[in-house]
């Protein structure tokens, strides 16, 4: 560090008669001054409301964007290039929903994968959670386990398909047992990538205001591990919505109920297409619906309360 | 209840000591000014004094109930509101305590910082005095008799600063905290401190020290004499490092 001592020497040295209090400089005035002064420089650095309401775009431009993809759906289909019974039109597959809609096999389906997929989304959350921390937290557990807990997230969990029927037969549980095994792995492995990104300072933090290891672990890991854990939350339905249709798919009879699966596999018996493209769709729009009623909603308050939304393109 | 210090060494592996034979006494009630270059090894001392680090040797005697510690940035949790967190500190500190009393005694600890109307604020909302102003409050709400200061304004603009410094010396006398101030700024040591230890660099060691009297505090030119000699002092020990 270049210095020159004289220069110091020079500048520090009392060289006036000046009441200046020079080791703080700035800052004169009776007490309530400096209470203004302090909210003054309070309200200029800290961030004003944002403006709120219906944002219109939001709304709109998914629908435009769904409006013109059926519309070259439709131009596609009245090329005539393929059989109508192989590429049903929009309309075809829309009377073929109110037919099924008429039968009530679009509620029973839906409602029935609806219902398994929840239950069994929310056995894994409650499963996992403990052992996300767990793992998280005790480093020879992780070392142990961790390798299987990502193998298992990269194993397609429909493998376990042919193993649950054995075990179980065409009953609920089989299909359980696929959705846990899809999803479990997947909630572990959010949270612990979670709770890896958590800035040590705020296990200091902890330490210091007196956290003992439970506290530690419910108070603050798992809070500040949030955003990790809601990405695991959701990667975690994903895989139980998917495992859920393979299963059902593959799985059909017994006392196996009639779900969006099940849907399917009847239509590709019946090589009815427009029955398949009404039971995708449905499937689809299902998982479109749980993203914008559950998951997109948590996740933008979430961001919105710690700040972390603003320049994003949510 | 002074806490004492002796011989107080740490080394992290094999590498050279970062600290060594550190010998100091802070009485109750005192503000130290812990002044040393960057790298010196002050905030490892103040982490083993707060108990987050292990001395490799010597001892040291603290308060039995810990010490309070507030860091460089504020660290406020960003999924609590301001009172949140001070909340939360309170109920770490004492588990019988009620969420009425908490909440009233987190609201009084905004009003001891001047934020009384920032209470359902986020971290993210505030600017970066009031969040250190929040931090003090939470590091208040630990009701330790030992408070613990890791350079807690240097990331903080010039009159800011300032402000808080005013401030923490109002709330130094108010609530009779012992406080081990870190900085590597001598103008706030001299400021603040009613004593400036300096500490050498590589390996950390208390190698000179001042009394700030009140003379120093009213009278601008003993006050810069004394910033003058520290600073002195402290380039010296910097230089030596120069071959």
């Amino acid at each position: 560090m270049p210095s020159n001592p004289i220069t110091t020497e020079e500048r520090t040295l009392p060289v006036t008669e000046s009441k200046e209090h020079i080791t703080s400089p700035s800052l004169k005035g009776n007490a309530s001054e400096l209470r203004d002064l302090e909210a003054g420089l309070d309200n200029l650095q800290s961030d004003l409301g944002r403006k709120r309401g219906i944002e219109w775009k939001r709304v709109l431009l998914p629908v435009v964007a769904l409006v013109v993809l059926i519309l070259a759906w439709q131009f596609y289909v009245s090329l005539g290039l393929k059989r109508r019974d192989q590429v049903p039109g929009p309309l075809d597959v829309l009377n073929q929903l109110v037919v099924l809609w008429g039968e009530g096999k679009v509620q029973e389906s839906v409602w029935t994968s609806l219902q398994r997929g929840l239950v069994g989304f929310l056995i894994s959350v409650v499963v996992a959670t403990p052992v996300g921390l767990l793992l998280a937290q005790v480093a020879p557990l992780r070392r142990a386990f961790g390798p299987l807990i990502s193998g298992l997230q990269v194993l397609p969990s429909v493998a376990w398909v042919p193993a649950a029927i054995i075990w179980f037969g065409l009953t609920d549980a089989t299909v359980y047992f696929v959705v846990l095994m899809g999803a479990i792995p997947s909630i572990i492995n959010g949270l612990i990538s979670g709770v890896d990104q958590i800035p040590p300072q705020y296990r200091s933090v902890g330490t210091v205001l007196g956290a003992n290891r439970l506290q530690m672990a419910l108070q603050i890991i798992l809070p500040a591990a949030l955003p990790g854990y809601i990405g695991g939350l959701k990667q975690g339905w994903a895989f139980s919505w998917r495992s859920l249709m393979a299963a059902e798919i593959i799985a059909v009879g017994g006392t196996i109920g009639f779900g969006l699966g099940s849907l399917l596999d009847q239509g590709r018996a019946l090589s009815d297409m427009a029955i398949v493209m009404s039971a995708i769709l449905l499937i689809l729009f299902v998982g479109i619906l749980i993203e914008l009623l559950v998951f997109g909603p948590i996740e933008k308050r979430l961001l919105l309360r710690r700040g972390l939304l603003a320049g994003s393109s949510r | 209840m002074p806490v004492v210090l002796e011989n107080l060494g740490k080394r992290f592996g094999d590498g050279a000591p970062v600290l060594d034979d550190v010998n100091a006494t802070i009485a109750k009630g005192e503000f130290v000014a812990l002044l040393g270059a960057s790298g010196c090894g002050k905030s490892t001392l103040l982490n083993i004094m707060a108990g987050l680090e292990k001395p490799t040797s010597g001892a040291l005697e603290v308060p039995s109930d810990g010490a309070a510690f507030m860091f460089q940035d504020a660290s406020l949790f960003p999924w609590l509101t301001a009172r949140g967190n001070i909340e939360l500190a309170l109920q770490l500190a004492d588990k019988s305590s009620t969420k009425a009393g908490r909440r009233d005694r987190a609201n009084e600890l905004l009003e001891l910082v001047h934020l009384g109307g920032a209470g359902d604020k986020r971290p993210h909302e505030l600017s970066g005095g009031m969040r250190q102003r929040v931090a003090l409050a939470r590091s208040l709400a630990q009701d330790r008799q030992l408070l613990l200061m890791d350079e807690p304004f240097a990331a903080l603009d010039a009159i800011t600063r300032d402000l808080l410094h005013d401030e923490l010396e109002r709330i130094w006398k108010e609530t009779g905290r012992t406080i081990v101030f870190v900085t590597h700024n001598v103008r706030e040591a001299v400021r603040l401190g009613q004593r400036v230890l300096l500490l050498s660099s590589r390996p950390g060691r208390v190698v000179a020290e001042w009394d700030v009297t009140e003379e120093h505090r009213t009278d601008a030119g003993h006050a810069g004499e004394l910033t003058g000699v520290i600073t002195r002092r402290l380039r010296e020990e910097i230089r030596r490092h120069a071959k």
